[in-house]
């Protein structure tokens, strides 16, 4: 039956002022009779545009039907035929501007709420699913460079179709940017870790303290007999504003500040990664890691938080749930403003942040209304930390290792977008590595190509 | 797990481990890191290779220890293991075509001047060694800085090993007397700026080795930024090698402060437990 309701069902979540103190998970998720309401707000429509709307191309009326039905487990079955990372997907995906975006429900009215079924069918798959058994081997081995959304995903549908898939992190832990960058509050680390575990149920191999580009390089990988090496290395490289003052102390990258949270847990006690107290708190960008940012500096017990950021709020890049859940929590925003300089005490850690007034003129090359200083404006903020969280490009390691891989002038690998082909034989890449800093889903979407066209290109005996 | 094979205290803060890491020890080159951390809960902590052995597949690395996490791992012995090692990271030391070359090195940063000592002995290098230590009881690694070097002086701050002094006063007068190519070294960052200060006047290039804080040691978190010719850098990925007489001492000093009150709690929290841990014994 048709639940005509013109607004999706709300999740319960935690109460802005109380989450705002801890790092558990902000929203509860549905229950199974919320995901049968909602489900049931479907029209399961014939040619299916949400679908186009989703980088990993998730059969979406065919699972929330499921759902309306009932049948959660042939819910999840239809997930996981796409989505490697369903319960990562379900909440951090920025579903308003791609499956939800095309939902005929939300011409008028909300969309039906892709996002929240998606995860409550990927957490009852966890609890209640059996993991996938490891397919029959075809014997060929592939190597997977980062074990972020890109490499995840790459390696659990190679690992699908038989390959003998050995996946290399830097890191001391796999998940990539889902366990150095989006905190506990957004993506609970134990759900990131049950997903890897069900890779590994697959039968991917996880080799960590791997640092490709300097413990082994990618020409050493094919040689080992690996045919084909996919590169999945994300944008590690933080950006900095090149502003005076910005080496004082007190000052972070976002990743600096968001790895020592999340992925060194310097916000749990005994934990031995410190994160310095910080109590007035300026974060520099409009972004996802923006809000991440911010939000955990809240919950380490910073008194006042802002986000400053140079365009206006239409202009943000950051989901739209984000900025709401930041500013019912108390986050300031200070809009149309950049930082020109931070000025610091006599022992060199950062007091203030210097401003100036911005105005939005015509839109630039990406579509948005171009930021131009007003001039003769100051604005000055009192703060003790600043985090700068404007974006970050790829980590120049294995570029700078494999001479025979191109890479364009912002540092990111030149690989096919449809396939992942690199100007290498056997070497593909996805991305944030290949496109700059963009989002899970998309990278998602990358290594899935890449491994389909690995495949191809195995069973065609180019490789 | 990453075994420790060999154990070796130097004196009461530093110490010696071996460690089975043979990815590691296949690449490892003069100048490189790796990141240690001990256990589950641990922080990555910047260490560098004093020495390794692709056949064996042995890392070695000497540290002091300076808060909970070295003290941590101080308390480790062979048999031990620690959670994780990764590397080698940082770009290797550019030692080829030194001929006459001076190595200072000052307390712990001799364990990092030996190897590339080592290596430049190895290569036919002429190479001199300055040591200085604050006292003679923490000298470590004496014989074996004789054995790669053509000439090894160890300072003393309070002479107590008979040849008192700061390494600069040795290294001023060596300067007078030999025309190096080049001065390296490594140590304390305010000994490093005043080798550099010392260098300068006879344009002996210098290169020091940079130890600041860093979080990942791959070029991801930009907390080891140093200024060098008003260029920022990375020390993790860009060094940590750099040319001395460009690099902002000051600021990598200020810098290397950031966490120094939480290390001496967290240190003084170590050192409690252990207390309460033999009280309970």
């Amino acid at each position: 039956m048709l639940n005509k309701s013109t607004t999706k069902t709300p999740m319960p979540e935690q109460e802005p002022a109380l989450r705002a103190r801890n790092f558990e998970e902000v929203a509860f998720g549905y229950t199974q009779a919320q995901a049968k309401r909602e489900a049931e707000r479907c029209l399961r429509c014939k040619n299916k545009p949400c679908v186009s709307g989703c980088p990993v191309g998730v059969d979406i009326p065919a699972f929330v039907g499921a759902l309306a039905e009932g049948d959660t487990a042939a819910a999840a079955d239809v997930i996981r035929r796409a989505n490697a990372l369903p319960a990562v997907c379900g909440r951090v995906c920025p579903q308003e501007t791609q499956c939800e975006q095309l939902c005929v429900r939300g011409r008028n009215g909300e969309p039906v709420a892709i996002g929240r079924l998606e995860r409550y069918t990927a957490d009852w798959a966890m609890e209640y699913g059996e993991d996938e058994t490891p397919a029959a081997p075809n014997g060929v081995r592939a190597a997977v460079v980062g074990s972020g959304p890109a490499g995840l995903t790459c390696a659990g549908a190679l690992a699908r179709l038989g390959y003998a898939v050995t996946v290399f992190e830097a890191f001391h832990k796999p998940g990539g940017v889902l366990v150095y960058g989006i905190p506990e509050f957004r993506l609970p680390k134990a759900i990131v870790a049950r997903e890897i575990a069900q890779l590994e149920a697959r039968g991917v191999v996880i080799e960590t303290n791997c640092v490709v580009g300097r413990t082994v390089t990618v020409d050493e990988l094919l040689a080992e007999g690996y045919r084909a090496v996919f590169v999945g290395s994300g944008a590690g490289l933080p950006t900095f504003m090149g502003i005076p003052g910005e080496n004082l102390n007190g000052v972070y990258s976002a990743n600096e500040f968001l790895t020592r949270v999340n992925l060194m847990r310097a916000f749990e006690k005994g934990a031995q990664t410190p994160i310095q107290p910080v109590r007035r708190v300026a974060v520099v960008g409009g972004g996802n890691v923006a809000m991440d940012a911010a939000r955990c500096a809240l919950r380490l017990g910073a008194e006042s938080v802002s986000i400053v950021y140079r365009r206006g709020e239409q202009e943000m890049p950051a989901r739209a749930e984000e900025i709401h859940h930041a500013r019912e929590e108390g986050i300031a925003f200070r809009l149309l403003v950049n930082p020109v300089s931070l000025i610091g005490d006599e022992q060199g850690w950062v007091r203030e942040m210097v401003c100036v007034e911005m105005e939005l003129s015509e839109p630039d090359e990406s579509g948005r209304r171009r930021p131009v200083p007003k001039e003769g404006s100051r604005v000055t903020l009192p703060v003790d930390a600043v985090v700068m969280a404007i974006g970050s490009s790829p980590n120049p390691l294995i570029r700078q290792t494999t001479p025979d891989l191109a890479a364009n002038r912002w540092g990111c690998l030149v690989a096919d977008e449809a396939t992942g082909r690199t100007a290498k034989r056997g070497v593909y890449a996805g991305g944030d590595a290949v496109t700059g800093a963009a989002t899970v889903i998309l990278a998602m979407g990358a290594g899935q190509a890449a491994a389909r066209a690995i495949h191809e290109d195995i069973t065609d005996g180019r490789l | 797990m990453y075994r420790i094979v060999e154990a070796q205290r130097y004196n009461p803060q530093v110490k010696r481990l071996t460690v089975e890491a043979p990815r590691v020890a296949r690449r490892a080159r003069p100048g490189q890191f790796v990141m240690v951390r001990v256990d589950e809960r641990g922080e990555r902590i910047p260490l560098t290779i004093a020495d390794s052995d692709a056949a064996s597949g042995r890392v070695t690395i000497i540290f002091q220890e300076v808060g909970c996490s070295t003290a941590m791992l101080g308390a480790l012995e062979a048999g031990d293991a620690v959670a994780d090692i990764v590397g080698p990271l940082g770009v290797p030391s550019h030692l080829e075509g030194l001929g006459r070359v001076c190595v200072v090195g000052g307390g712990l940063g001799c364990a990092i001047a030996y190897p590339q000592a080592k290596a430049l002995f190895g290569m036919g290098a002429h190479v001199d060694i300055i040591a200085g230590f604050r006292s003679a009881s923490l000298i470590f690694l004496e014989e074996e800085m004789r054995a790669v070097s053509h000439g090894l002086t160890v300072c003393t701050d309070d002479g107590s090993n008979g040849c008192k002094g700061l390494v600069t006063d040795i290294l001023k007068a060596a300067l007078e007397k030999t025309d190096y190519d080049a001065v390296i070294a490594i140590g304390p960052l305010v000994m490093m700026k005043f080798v550099c200060l010392t260098t300068k006047p006879y344009a002996v290039p210098t290169i020091v080795s940079m130890n600041p804080i860093m979080v990942d040691g791959t070029g991801m978190c930009g907390c080891c930024r140093v200024t060098v010719g008003g260029e920022v850098k990375f020390a993790c990925v860009d060094g940590p090698d750099f040319d001395g007489h460009l690099v902002d001492f000051d600021e990598a000093m200020r810098r290397n402060t950031i966490y120094r009150a939480q290390e001496q709690r967290s240190l003084q929290d170590h050192i409690c437990r252990g207390e309460e841990r033999l009280h309970a014994q």
